[in-house]
């Protein structure tokens, strides 16, 4: 059998807990070779990090263990090495980028400082390595290398540090390099453009990169082939175009399926009347920093209206300046005839129980010492004239069983849950206010696809029960579209674009909207490939 | 699926829990006996042993310890004046634990208060309320206390009360500064957009966070205050000569330390064993009360893992 570059054969890890032994993957192989990019897609918990982690020898043993399998770089065995003989292959053959950035540059030395260091350690001298550190931040794309050479990582935006990252990564010409989410935590323009950065430094040094993710998109966009893991072991692995289109595992099926931006958009109805909310020239600044520059909008009552934006454009500040977790500099919001902003706090007290939220990660937003009933019924212990007590314990069972949970959990604690179930118990205790408009501020986007689509349609099913409007903000498009009646497209502050979701979706007016559109990634790779050849002819003919 | 279904405990009551999750930690089951005895002795000692302590015994001054032909109140040895050691141990309990407890007491509930509500206000409150805290760090806390009871009179509830002035600033800034980082957590977001007022975000939803660590400081300042104030005895102006505690006790032994250790050993080893339960217990403590950790303690107790 020929060598691949790197080989992963029957790999079997677990992890020993207080709960007994986790196995945390199962009987894993999969190869990788020169000038190749794998993506490994998975959801979270599939164990579609830690053959990786073996690779780098990042795993904690105890308690992990790896129980059997060889992982072969050209055909040598990585476990069977010491761990200096790792040590020297890490960083040099084969190196790693992170999802987050910032979490991995050390915020006290300089950029320069920490890229020269890698090429310090394995051994080349002071000054050439200075010098290769401007190419390679040069070669990244940074503005102002040589002045960036001196900055901190706190100087840089998110996609920028992720180019520092690459350039420590490829610093030493490695033959291998793997991404671990690297550009999940990004905006979606940033994303393609890392993306393609990465594509592009492929080309030119011919090594193979490890790509893990959940984004079925970023596998359309960079990955030729693809290996598909759930619950630890490979389900299905194949050429990327030929596992889209033509999935053989049911799981593969369901992940397929659940990916958002695919569904009939709905058509918008009239809605005649007063609107619900109505909102106008609304602003909030932070000292000379103006978050929002006079926003103006309504809501129809059961109306799913969704805000999107990429990070910085005032979507969260805008959905707390409504709730008056953040104190407006100027406009009006009227609900209902009256305005939020000028509210005294006896009537804003009485607004909390009609406007209700759904924050973005439902392991903060719920109270970890308290139970789910506790939780839930914390409502009705604000607002007494909701529900007597005595109806408290039924009607949180009802509550949980309306959202998709059993009654009987309600004596558990939220670590208990999954983050999609936690999502649900968050949506439960927004519901228990009886409200009529609930804002979701990226109330998906911390979950995993599948689980995204399941909550959608939790929501979308509650709108019509409980006639409800939404306020949905999100950062990424395709989860708007099956869902939303109406889309704002913010941006640096401002609303750039409001329309019907396929007004928006088909005939974008802006050229913001367009290029965000453009930028967010299809989970089919053949639509992706084809966007890609539009961007490049488009460049093109610009150069 | 998180499949831990069975950490809700069941049945018996809260009582039969708490015993359960008591005797999965056997450190903190066996503080919990010594704390008991402690707290027996120091409720009934003085009424059980008050004779046997106060007699003097000439003959016995500075007897050492184990020799059981001097009757088993002499077992622990005798002091310079030859008053057995063990029954003045016994009765010394009621003064050091009310001094410690009650100014560890006062000082964690006045200093948590003020830490809740100065971190937690974003006026002027939360800007003086540290300050107080600095003026009473910036004084040598001895010094504030020899100043105080100089003026007042020594008694217990007077160095009970100098001792929690002191130690005041030690629970409100790690009160506030807890607050500070829980109040942006979203959980207390979410808190507020229900409606929730101040008064029920504090105590609701910061202080059951906070509390843990809060107990785990007052655990080790047990020990602090002991000490402080048997300085305080040694110094004159703390308990009085009759009255006895186990700081005095130590003091009062240093000066007989080269011929008869025993003397400051018993006492010193009382107060040693008291704080190391408090801590152990203020450890399971942590554990128990949090909803995500308790499952080490269910574990323990089925020898899994």
């Amino acid at each position: 059998m020929a060598d691949h570059l790197l080989e992963v054969r029957n790999l079997s890890v677990e992890f020993h807990t207080a709960q007994g032994v986790v196995k945390a993957v199962e009987d894993v192989s999969w190869h990788l070779d020169r000038g190749e990019t794998l993506a490994i897609l998975g959801e979270s918990g599939s164990g579609k990090s830690v053959s990786a982690s073996a690779v780098m020898n990042l795993i904690d043993m105890p308690p992990g263990r790896i129980r059997q399998g060889k992982i072969l770089l050209d055909g040598k065995d990585l476990l069977k090495m010491t761990d200096e003989e790792r040590r020297r292959i890490n960083g040099k053959r084969i190196a790693m980028v992170f999802q987050d950035p910032l979490a991995h540059l050390n915020p006290v030395y300089t950029v320069g400082w920490q890229i020269a260091e890698i090429m310090r350690v394995h051994g080349t001298p002071q000054a050439d390595a200075h010098a290769r550190a401007l190419a390679l931040l040069k070669r990244v794309g940074l503005p102002e290398p040589e002045a960036a050479l001196n900055k901190y990582p706190h100087q840089f935006s998110g996609g920028q540090r992720q180019r520092l990252m690459i350039a420590m990564a490829v610093a030493m010409k490695p033959d291998i390099l793997i991404a671990d989410e690297p550009t999940t935590a990004l905006d979606v323009t940033v994303q393609a453009e890392v993306l393609s950065l990465m594509q592009e430094l492929q080309k030119e040094t011919g090594m193979g990169i490890l790509l893990i993710t959940h984004d079925l998109g970023v596998v359309a966009e960079i990955a030729d082939r693809v290996v598909v893991m759930n619950g630890g072991r490979v389900v299905e692995t194949g050429q990327a175009a030929e596992v889209y289109t033509n999935p053989q595992h049911p799981y593969t099926k369901k992940l397929i399926g659940a990916a958002p931006g695919k569904g009939e958009m709905p058509v918008e109805g009239d809605r005649d009347g007063e609107p619900l909310l109505k909102v106008q020239s609304l602003q909030k600044s932070y000292g000379a920093f103006h978050a929002l520059k006079g926003v103006t909008f309504t809501i129809m009552p059961g109306e799913t209206v969704a805000v999107v934006g990429e990070s910085g454009s005032g979507k969260s500040t805008l959905a707390r300046a409504l709730l008056r977790l953040e104190e407006p500099n100027g406009g009006k919001a009227i609900y209902r005839g009256r305005d939020l902003v000028t509210m005294a706090p006896k009537d804003l007290f009485k607004m909390r129980r009609d406007i209700q939220m759904v924050f973005q990660d439902p392991t903060q937003s719920l109270n970890p010492r308290m139970t789910v009933y506790q939780i839930i019924a914390e409502a009705w212990a604000i607002h007494p004239d909701i529900l007597p007590k005595s109806q408290w314990r039924g009607r949180v069972s009802e509550l949980l069983t309306k959202v998709g949970l059993h009654p009987e959990m309600a004596a558990r604690y939220p670590h208990q849950f999954s983050g999609g179930q936690r999502q649900r118990i968050a949506i439960a205790r927004a519901l228990a206010m009886e409200p009529s408009l609930i804002i979701c501020d990226e109330a998906v986007s911390a979950l995993d696809v599948s689980i995204q689509a399941q909550v959608i349609q939790l929501l979308d099913g509650l709108r019509k029960e409980f006639d409800l409007s939404y306020l949905f903000i999100a950062h990424d498009l395709p989860v708007v579209r099956d869902f939303a009646d109406r889309v704002i497209v913010m941006k640096a502050g401002r609303i750039v674009e409001e329309g019907p979701v396929r007004q928006v979706f088909d005939h974008p007016r802006e050229e913001y909207t367009r290029a965000l559109l453009a930028a967010s990634l299809d989970p089919d790779p053949n639509v992706q490939a084809a966007r890609r050849d539009a961007r490049r002819n488009m460049e093109t003919a610009v150069a | 699926m998180t499949d831990t279904a069975t950490t809700t405990p069941r049945g018996k009551g809260p009582f039969g829990t708490f015993l359960k999750l008591l005797w999965a930690d056997k450190f903190a089951f066996v503080a919990m006996l010594f704390l008991a005895v402690v707290i027996f002795c120091a409720l009934f000692g003085p009424w059980l042993m008050g004779d046997a302590a106060g007699g003097l015994n000439l003959r016995g001054r500075n007897a050492p310890p184990f020799q059981f032909d001097l009757g088993w109140a002499m077992m622990l040895g005798a002091d310079s004046l030859g008053r057995p050691l063990l029954p003045r141990v016994i009765i010394a309990a009621q003064n050091t634990m009310m001094v410690a407890a009650g100014a560890v007491l006062c000082s964690m509930i006045i200093g948590t208060c003020l830490g809740l509500v100065a971190g937690y206000s974003r006026g002027r409150l939360g800007q003086i309320i540290p300050r107080f805290a600095d003026v009473i760090m910036s004084f040598p806390s001895l010094l504030l206390a020899v100043i105080v009871l100089y003026m007042l009179e020594p008694s217990v509830t007077n160095i009970i009360i100098v001792l929690a002035i002191t130690r005041i600033p030690v629970y409100l800034r790690t009160a506030r500064a807890e607050v500070l980082e829980i109040r942006e957590r979203m959980f207390v977001q979410a808190a507020t957009v229900m409606g929730a007022s101040s008064t029920r975000i504090i105590f609701r939803h910061i202080l059951p966070v906070i509390l843990p660590t809060l107990i785990t400081i007052a655990t080790l300042d047990f020990a602090f205050v002991m000490l402080a104030e048997s300085s305080l005895s040694f110094l004159g102006i703390g308990i009085q000569a009759p009255e006895i505690t186990w700081g005095l006790m130590v003091s009062q032994g240093r000066a007989y330390l080269t011929n008869a250790w025993w003397l400051s050993f018993w006492p010193g080893l009382a107060i040693i064993l008291t704080t190391l339960s408090l801590n152990l217990i203020s450890n399971w403590l942590r554990i128990a009360l949090d909803p995500a950790q308790r499952w080490r303690l269910e574990m323990g107790g089925r020898k899994n893992g």
